[in-house]
């Protein structure tokens, strides 16, 4: 039962993949007995499973996951958050207040207003739903100091790392506190300017060679060579 | 005004470009062209100059244009004034709604609209520069904007036109071959599984003829294919390669 | 194509169910057409018009000459221009305003037709060389939608072609003035459109309402009188292989001659 590409060779849309009795992963469809690419990315040959880490995809909303997002709306009994998701997230004002939310009292402004920046976490979501977010926890809520850096949601997990290997080397070589949201925005932290902008630097090298091997290693080269020059100058 | 040509293939058998009537211009394609579109592609066939952009999926506005069960495409088709010989008006012609219309259904096939209902998928294809083929090409750049974008795709589509001129089938024409010649097919297809989505003809075949033009047209269009898949891997190759350094 | 109301998933099963036998919601065979009428010279004031009822789809064409300028690079022909309306009271799909996507393809399909096969001799149509000639307005005017009304529309327009009348006329210092009498028309060709749905991937010809609702493609061919295609239109979503297309064309074949005889008396 054949196979068509090695393991992570780049594929496009309508590539073959595999023919047979496979399973079809992300990225994938599955049609007469062939599983073909929908996204260009690499792909993966996983015991049955034939799947495409896809290079360039946007965020659809998964219960549970932490998001960065922005307010774009004050309605009436909550508001609109912009994830960067073809979907408009809802942020209910009950999640926030403690006691029951009275339109006529509370203006929501003075809690979250457009343009505010918050960390949220998915708890809603399906087809006929826009997703619904949540502030109620420890870590979440406004943003009130760091950058914010936008890469495509399929690279989130490359900047992880493989078991937190490439995040927790950019938190020690830059000092920063990075907390990524799945939908492709990034909070960066620091304690200045300089090893905010590192820390950034260091995010578009992996966004733009995310599919190369080596990779920890070369970004952690780059950040040091780049304190190096900095220090000398 | 430019004058029309006596003939349109010389005794060598050659078109007035020196091409053979089976060869396609020579076809320049880049992925990834404009920051702000979600994705974007720029072709270059022959002389026609030809952008495509996405914006989407997302939420539709206005809200009672949202389909509940599938994603909505819209697509405009639009040559700009200075692309053809004789300025064209910005509005848009009867022309560029009905290419706009059959360009989106040559589309549609291919996005799997079903995954994102109640949201919309924005394509603009700009003619910058007119010589033939233009909804063609529009095809091939609009399906790798799609692709660059992130919206799954069962295949891209392919795009090309077959025509007659001087009673012999050729592969894609020109403008003054298309004006002055005895028919035009143009065709597009997801080239994988052979499926045709786009098929338009104007001028006069006989059965025999059109059967040889659509099988040229369908070469042409898996050769489109070739350079589309080399254009969207190109990019990243590139910095593979620069990596591996 | 034109988004019908919604079809039942019922009916949409029951239409793909009995496609897959060979047979039709109807009745009908899959290559038969629907029951045609024709009627010519049904509005008077046009030089000439025609009404179609094509099972209980109705398109009216009216057919109207001027007397204008000719395009600068044909300046001893006349001109050909074909427009459609999707009258509102046709449909409750149908709204009112200027033609939309829906309304300019049709109009430009049944153009192609006429105008590839040259069916109207437009160099006998020239009244001062380069200066004036007559303009033919084909006006495509649909009354009742219940699908197919390329075929419609294209066959009315054929039929007020044949039944229009252009009036004498003397050229007298570079002025044209009319003269009592009529001539018909000059047409040297009578196109016919024929359109297939493709439904559960069997093709059907003359597809109505509730098909073109299930159909996932649409496939227009238009043929001369000597056989040769001299039109094409895929149209809707979906797709059709190069065996269906060539299956089309071999159908269309026939079925265009059957049509023409309703309409060019031979």
């Amino acid at each position: 039962m054949p196979t068509f590409f090695e393991k992570r060779e780049l594929v496009a849309p309508g590539d073959l993949l595999a023919e047979g009795d496979y399973i079809a992963g992300e990225n994938t469809y599955k049609e007469n007995n062939k599983i073909y690419a929908t996204r260009i990315g690499l792909v993966e040959y996983e015991n049955r499973k034939v799947s495409v880490v896809a290079l360039k995809a946007f965020y659809i909303p998964r219960v549970g996951d932490i998001v960065i997002g922005k307010i774009v709306e004050v309605g009436v009994s909550g508001w609109s958050v912009d994830i960067n998701s073809p979907y408009l997230a809802l942020l209910k004002a009950s999640d926030v207040m403690e006691r029951t939310f009275n339109p006529r009292r509370d203006d929501l402004t003075s809690i979250y207003d457009v343009g505010d920046m918050i960390i949220a976490k998915i708890t809603a979501y399906d087809r006929t739903h826009n997703p619904l977010l949540t502030v109620n926890e420890p870590g979440l809520g406004k943003i009130t100091r760091g950058q914010i850096v936008r890469v495509t949601p399929a690279k989130i997990p490359r900047i992880i790392g493989r078991k937190g290997s490439m995040i927790n080397m950019l938190k020690r070589e830059t000092g920063c506190r990075i907390t990524l949201g799945q939908n492709g925005l990034i909070l960066i932290s620091g304690r200045s300017l300089e090893s905010e902008r590192l820390a950034v630097m260091a995010i578009r090298k992996i966004e733009e060679e995310s599919h190369t091997s080596g990779l920890t290693d070369r970004v952690a080269e780059m950040i040091r060579k780049e304190k190096e020059r900095v220090k000398n100058e | 005004m430019s004058k029309n040509p006596e003939k349109l293939i010389n005794e060598k058998g050659l078109r007035l470009d020196g091409r053979k009537p089976d060869e396609l211009r020579p076809v320049k394609i880049e992925v990834g062209v404009l920051s702000n579109a979600d994705g974007s592609a720029y072709i270059e066939q022959g002389k026609s100059k030809i952008l495509a952009a996405v914006y989407g999926p997302k939420e539709v506005h206005p809200r009672h244009l949202a389909l509940p069960d599938r994603a909505v495409l819209r697509c405009r088709y639009h040559m700009a004034p200075f692309s053809v010989e004789q300025r064209k008006s910005p509005a848009p012609s009867r022309r560029e709604m009905e290419l706009s219309k059959v360009i989106r259904e040559a589309l549609e096939p291919a996005v799997f609209l079903e995954y994102y209902p109640r949201t919309s998928i924005d394509i603009f294809i700009e003619v910058l520069q007119a010589d033939g083929g233009t909804r063609c090409a529009g095809i091939t750049v609009a399906s790798l904007a799609l692709a660059d974008a992130g919206v799954p795709m069962r295949d891209l589509v392919a795009a090309c036109a077959a025509g007659k001129i001087d009673g012999k089938i050729v592969l894609d024409l020109t403008d003054t071959e298309d004006k002055n010649g005895e028919a035009d097919l143009p065709v597009a297809m997801m080239p994988t599984a052979e499926l045709i989505t786009l098929l338009q003809m104007d001028g006069m075949l006989t059965t025999e003829e059109f059967e040889e033009a659509l099988n040229l047209a369908v070469q042409g269009c898996k050769q489109i294919y070739e350079a589309q898949k080399e254009a969207l891997k190109a990019k990243y190759i590139e910095i593979k390669e620069a990596v591996q350094e | 194509m034109i988004p019908s109301s919604i079809i039942t998933r019922v009916k949409q099963k029951r239409i793909a169910q009995l496609i897959s036998k060979g047979k039709r919601i109807d009745g009908r065979n899959l290559y038969d057409y629907r029951e045609i009428q024709i009627e010519t010279g049904v509005i008077e004031r046009a030089e000439g018009s025609a009404r179609v009822k094509l099972g209980k789809t109705e398109v009216l064409v009216g057919v109207k000459l001027e007397i204008g300028e000719p395009f600068s690079d044909v300046p001893n022909e006349g001109v050909l221009t074909v427009n459609a309306e999707l009258v509102p009271l046709a449909s409750p799909t149908f709204e009112p305003g200027p033609p939309d996507e829906n309304a300019i393809e049709l109009a430009r399909v049944v153009d192609r037709g006429i105008r590839e096969s040259k069916a109207i001799i437009l160099e006998d149509l020239c009244l001062i060389p380069g200066k004036k000639v007559f303009v033919v307005f084909v006006d495509i005017y649909v009354l009742n939608h219940d699908g197919n009304l390329i075929d419609a529309s294209a066959l009315a327009a054929l039929a007020a072609l044949t039944n229009t009348k252009i009036f004498n006329y003397e050229v007298k210092d570079d002025e044209v003035v009319i003269k009592p009498g009529y001539k018909k028309l000059p047409l040297r060709n009578s196109p016919i459109a024929v359109t297939f749905a493709k439904i559960n991937d069997r093709l059907v010809v003359d597809p109505w309402l509730e098909e073109e609702g299930v159909m996932e493609a649409r496939l227009t061919v238009i043929m001369e009188k000597e056989g040769k295609i001299c039109a094409m239109q895929k149209g809707g979503g979906g797709y059709l292989t190069p065996k269906q297309i060539l299956e089309a064309v071999k159908v269309a074949s026939e079925k265009s001659k059957e049509l023409r005889k309703l309409v060019v008396k031979e």
